[in-house]
């Protein structure tokens, strides 16, 4: 018997994966969670039937979420996570001693549930005194909040689903205020590749344009995300990503990491023509 | 099941037997069932269009309703608290029309507040009615007009004794509604008949939080636009009468403007549509009451806008507000409400029902989700962010009393003389000016053009509003009488 993963990347593309057995599925008020066990990539959290993490690959996505802006601003104190109830960004943070607060506010509980009990690897350390977990919806949290952050990170689902709002220009812009002074923000901008998402990502990126004075785009592979590659957004108030940033600083940190570096960190801002033009 | 229930859907249960049938159309529509027109087959899909049929024994005669759309016609008269209802594929301007024409004659009088919508004018010039307008209040700060008072409504009954009908917005776009209960009362003492434009009112028959609706205060004709908070389709309607109306003749009255091929996909519409209220309206409105409280709340909680509720009753020209209206000032923060709605579309990929000169409306519905709601709160809150103006430079907007030099119907026929805009001042005018939406006429026909009202229109120009009603789509000419 074989026993097969798929997830449609496009209509015409289809992405699979072996599975040994289901061992978590729900269908909560906001999506359906479900979680696998595959033969080649460990442990999968699948969102309405698309990859979120695997145990395999997640450390490319979660480490380039987190410490290009925390090289860039080795200051960060107070970070707000949007998203990221599977742990695996905060987990990245907490390697920094110098931050003193991590907000993560997801709006599933079913995510923290299910990943607390079948992928430790990334949710264990939400049990971390510095990180408080929310459910609540992003969009309206972000609202209060005002000169907050220094740093903000939207790790979420894609723009078609649960994560619909946090793709918005009135997201951005209540991320701005949310955001001190020196503050940054990561967000997702999709894979650049495949027309449909491509768009999201076009989209996404021009409100983001017209909300925050820098903004950069760069770029990851990973395998199990449609086209292997993947886009983020880095916006910021003040600082430049590549730009007289103290890689030596970061460096003496001596943090473990195996996908991110100095040299990615600068090579990953480095983008493909193509990409390039669909930005422009 | 019995046949006549709540339950039942009688003009969709008709179509399905039809369907089941697979009659061979030598009938019109020519499209048969989609075949003959490819492209707007695979638009709108085969069950749409194979439904999308004309009259036939079975499925009954909208011009002369006597088995399936009499039924359903029926029922919605019981799920209305009716005792008629008439079924109107010609959207409530069909149904205003109806009822006015019933009512009046040509030369009798109707008493109705100024800021009635545009189709209530146009059957006095339809039917060739005098209308006796009754100031509606203005809230100073607000800028939007309101109901009518009782005793207001009464010195005009008073004053026009001869008087045949008065006419009530049951509410007004913003909400607003006019003490009905107590108008009809009153009314109906002095013999006038009472007619209600419940466009914006569907949903007070389905639900004890709302306020009153006509039918219920004994009022004797209504326009209910089904295609609003009804959730039917658009351009379908109803209209309801009370004990006192002759259905008979409302009928005739109905059939000199209707269509003679009514469309059963608007039919059907309303036949679902009411099912679905009479069945699960309260439950239905809880919910959207639910939501709109939320947003208001989550919207004051911004600072600055000001989402208004049921403080804002008075007793008098506010008698009761509807909870469901979304209703925002946005002068406060600086911006013109028609300002706000356009950065909302333009900017924030936010669509709002419209933007006046000082509030903006956001249509809430059983359609809309939590998560939508906190879209439109995060981009008010990211609008006064970035786009906050001083609001002295606003325009105070005022009730400006219209002097009515002819009828409307004498206006719209008399011989015209086309002006530039600006010289107008002091002529009468011979067509309509109005913003839309709301689409309340700013001059009606027969109205003076003053200085005052010229100011206005200007601003409303600047600040991005639609005008729309000349003969002059550019709006820079407007026609006016000769020789007054
Ligand atoms: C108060 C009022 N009455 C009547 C109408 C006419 O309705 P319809 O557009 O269905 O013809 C409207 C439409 O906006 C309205 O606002």
């Amino acid at each position: 018997m074989e026993l097969w993963f798929s997830e449609l990347h496009t209509p015409n593309v289809r992405f699979s994966l072996k599975v040994d057995k289901q061992l978590f599925s729900e269908v909560s008020e906001f999506q359906r969670v479900d979680i696998f066990d595959s033969a080649e990539f460990g442990r999968l959290l699948v969102l309405d039937g698309r990859i979120m993490i695997t145990e395999r690959d997640e450390f490319i996505y979660h480490e380039m979420i987190t410490h290009v802006p925390m090289c860039v601003n080795p200051d960060i104190k107070k970070v707000l996570l949007v998203g990221g109830g599977d742990g695996g960004s905060a987990r990245e943070l907490l390697k920094y001693d110098t931050i003193e607060k991590i907000d993560l506010v997801e709006i599933d509980e079913t995510v923290v549930r299910a990943c607390r009990k079948y992928i430790p690897q990334t949710a264990s350390c939400l049990d971390n005194p510095r990180v408080e977990i929310f459910f609540a919806d992003g969009l309206k949290f972000v609202r209060r909040k005002s000169d907050e952050y220094d740093l903000i990170i939207i790790d979420s689902t894609d723009p078609f689903g649960v994560g619909e709002g946090l793709f918005t220009k009135e997201f951005y812009g209540n991320c701005f205020n949310a955001l001190k002074a020196s503050g940054i923000m990561i967000n997702q901008h999709e894979n650049p590749f495949y027309n449909h998402d491509a768009a999201a990502m076009q989209r996404a990126h021009k409100r983001l344009a017209g909300s925050f004075p820098v903004v950069r785009v760069y770029q990851i592979n990973i395998p199990t995300y449609p086209a292997g590659q993947w886009l983020f957004g880095f916006a910021s108030k003040k600082f430049h990503p590549t730009n007289a940033v103290d890689f030596g600083r970061w460096q003496a940190l001596n943090l473990q990491t195996n996908y991110y570096n100095p040299k990615v960190h600068v090579g990953a801002f480095m983008l493909p023509t193509y990409v390039i033009k669909k930005l422009r | 099941m019995e046949y006549l229930t709540q339950e039942r859907a009688p003009i969709m249960e008709s179509l399905e037997k039809m369907r089941a049938t697979r009659l061979v159309p030598f009938d019109v529509p020519g499209h048969k069932h989609g075949r003959g027109n490819a492209d707007l087959l695979e638009f709108l899909g085969q069950r749409c269009l194979e439904v999308d049929v004309n009259s036939m024994k079975p499925l009954d005669n909208l011009c002369h309703p006597v088995s399936v759309i009499r039924d359903a016609e029926i029922l919605a008269a019981e799920a209305f608290g009716a005792a008629h209802s008439f079924f109107i594929t010609g959207g409530t301007t069909q149904a205003v029309q109806a009822m006015i024409l019933t009512v009046c004659k040509p030369g009798d009088k109707i008493i109705l507040p100024r800021n009635v919508h545009r189709s209530a004018i146009n059957a006095l010039i339809l039917s060739g009615a005098i209308p006796i307008y009754v100031n509606p209040q203005v809230d100073e700060r607000l800028g939007i007009s309101l109901g009518m008072k009782v005793e207001e409504v009464i010195a005009a009954i008073k004053n026009n004794p001869d008087a045949k009908a008065v006419l009530v917005n049951n509410p007004t776009y913003y909400g607003i509604c006019s003490d009905i209960a107590t108008i009809t009362k009153v009314a109906h003492e002095h013999g006038l008949k009472v007619l209600a434009d419940e466009a914006h009112g569907t949903h007070f028959y389905f639900n004890q939080k709302l306020p009153a609706s006509a039918m219920s205060v004994g009022a004797d004709m209504a326009a209910v636009s089904m295609h609003k908070s009804g959730g039917s389709l658009t351009q379908s309607s109803l209209l309801l009468t009370g004990e006192n109306i002759n259905a008979g003749y409302v009928h005739q009255i109905i059939n000199l403007t209707q269509t003679t091929s009514g469309s059963y996909l608007l039919m059907a519409s309303l036949d679902i549509s009411r099912r679905n209220l009479a069945l699960r309206g309260s439950e239905i409105f809880d919910n959207v009451i639910e939501l709109v409280e939320y947003a208001r709340d989550e919207i004051n909680y911004l600072g600055g806008w000001y989402a208004y509720g049921k403080e804002l009753v008075d007793g008098g020209a506010i008698y009761d507000f509807d909870v469901t209206k979304l209703s925002v000032y946005t002068r406060s923060v600086g911006l013109a409400g028609v300002e706000v709605y356009d950065i909302l579309r333009d900017e924030y990929d936010i669509q709002l029902e419209f933007g006046d000169i000082a509030n903006i409306l956001a249509y809430v519905s059983v359609g809309d989700r939590v998560k939508d709601i906190e879209r439109l709160v995060s981009a008010l809150a990211d609008v006064k962010r970035i786009y906050r103006k001083d609001s002295a430079r606003l325009m105070k907007v005022e009730y400006i009393s219209p002097i009515v030099d002819a009828t409307p119907k004498e206006a719209f026929y008399a011989e015209k003389k086309s002006l530039p805009i600006a010289e107008t001042v002091g002529e009468t005018a011979a067509e309509f000016l109005m913003c839309y939406p709301p689409g309340i006429p700013i001059l009606a026909p027969g109205e003076r053009i003053t200085k005052e009202i010229l100011d206005y229109v200007k601003y409303a120009k600047r600040k991005g509003c639609q005008l729309t009603g000349p003969e002059d789509m550019t709006i820079k000419r407007l026609q006016v009488i000769k020789g007054r």
